[in-house]
């Protein structure tokens, strides 16, 4: 076997390994979507597609791009992932906490000064 | 001047990665005039909107940036795994709960790099940014570490604005 065989049997490695745990991390996500029990902890799972899954699988595209102008603009789709899902999600969050979404906690109450002067619980 | 200089470049190095054609023949001399066109008209407008400076073009801390983004991928697959763990659980048992974790960073990017770093790890998420700190909601009692925001709070700082002068030299925030 060549070096070049070598070469290419380790990138197939490497991709298909990749993609296989991006896989798992995106079901996992999806599953946490569905069984987690209210709105911010299922932002929580969706938290897990956004970061490892998807920059998993981009790490195997990566790995199978031809030249090295398509392996850039693979990592640049990654990096502006990396850039854009916590902004995204932060706006999410952010909006349905100013709509007055409560969050579902379970044994604890939040110390926190704003909430402080309210007498409305949560739940 | 050094931060536009740094955008031309950059944005040059961009536009030839996503089209880049590096020959002269053929209808490329139009490609490349093209390029050239919106390239100038690009940095034309930033200067006109008066926003070129070191947070647009953080060219300076690029290189803690790439540092610091390096650690925070192991934090991101240490949370990713733990949160896999609980949502594989037969039952869930998770404790959600709202902490406040305090930010002292010195710059505006330096918060928003900490914000989102607490956002981009999975478990935790920033609500509400508050006057000295952030509103951050749990997944669980694990995720709420104060020593591991801390951490990494301290990091996000030394990577956006470099190392701390000295104990009082705190600049705007």
């Amino acid at each position: 076997m060549s070096a070049a065989e070598i070469f290419q049997h380790a990138r197939d490695a490497i991709s298909i390994g990749a993609m296989a745990v991006g896989l798992v991390f995106v079901i996992a996500g999806a599953i946490g979507v569905m069984r987690l029990p209210d709105f911010y902890t299922r932002m929580h799972a969706a938290g897990v597609t956004d970061t490892l899954g998807a920059e998993l699988i981009i790490v195997g595209l990566i790995a199978q791009a031809g030249d090295w102008q398509t392996a850039v603009k693979l990592a640049l789709v990654g990096l502006l992932l990396f850039l854009t899902s916590p902004t995204a999600t932060h706006a999410i969050a952010n909006a349905a906490h100013r709509a007055g979404q409560k969050p579902d906690l379970s044994h604890f109450k939040p110390k926190h000064p704003a909430d402080a002067g309210s007498s409305e619980g949560q739940k | 001047m050094f931060y536009g200089i740094s955008l031309t470049a950059i944005l040059v190095a961009l536009w030839l990665t996503l089209s880049g054609p590096f020959t002269l023949s053929g209808d490329y001399p139009i490609v490349m005039g093209l390029g050239v066109i919106s390239i100038v008209a690009t940095v034309a407008l930033t200067y006109r909107m008066r926003i070129v400076d070191r947070e647009t073009v953080p060219v300076g801390p690029a290189l803690a940036l790439f540092t610091y983004w390096g650690w925070l991928g192991g934090e991101i697959v240490k949370a990713n795994l733990a949160v896999l763990r609980l949502v594989m659980k037969p039952e869930i048992e998770v404790e959600p709960r709202l902490v406040r974790v305090p930010a002292d960073q010195r710059s505006g990017l330096g918060l928003c790099v900490f914000a989102n770093s607490i956002t981009l790890t999975p478990g935790t998420v920033t609500v509400d940014v508050e006057d000295d700190g952030f509103l951050v909601h749990a997944l669980d009692n694990s995720f709420t570490d104060p020593a591991g925001f801390a951490e990494m709070g301290a990091r996000s700082d030394i990577a956006s604005d470099g190392k701390k002068a000295s104990p009082t030299g705190r600049g705007d925030s």
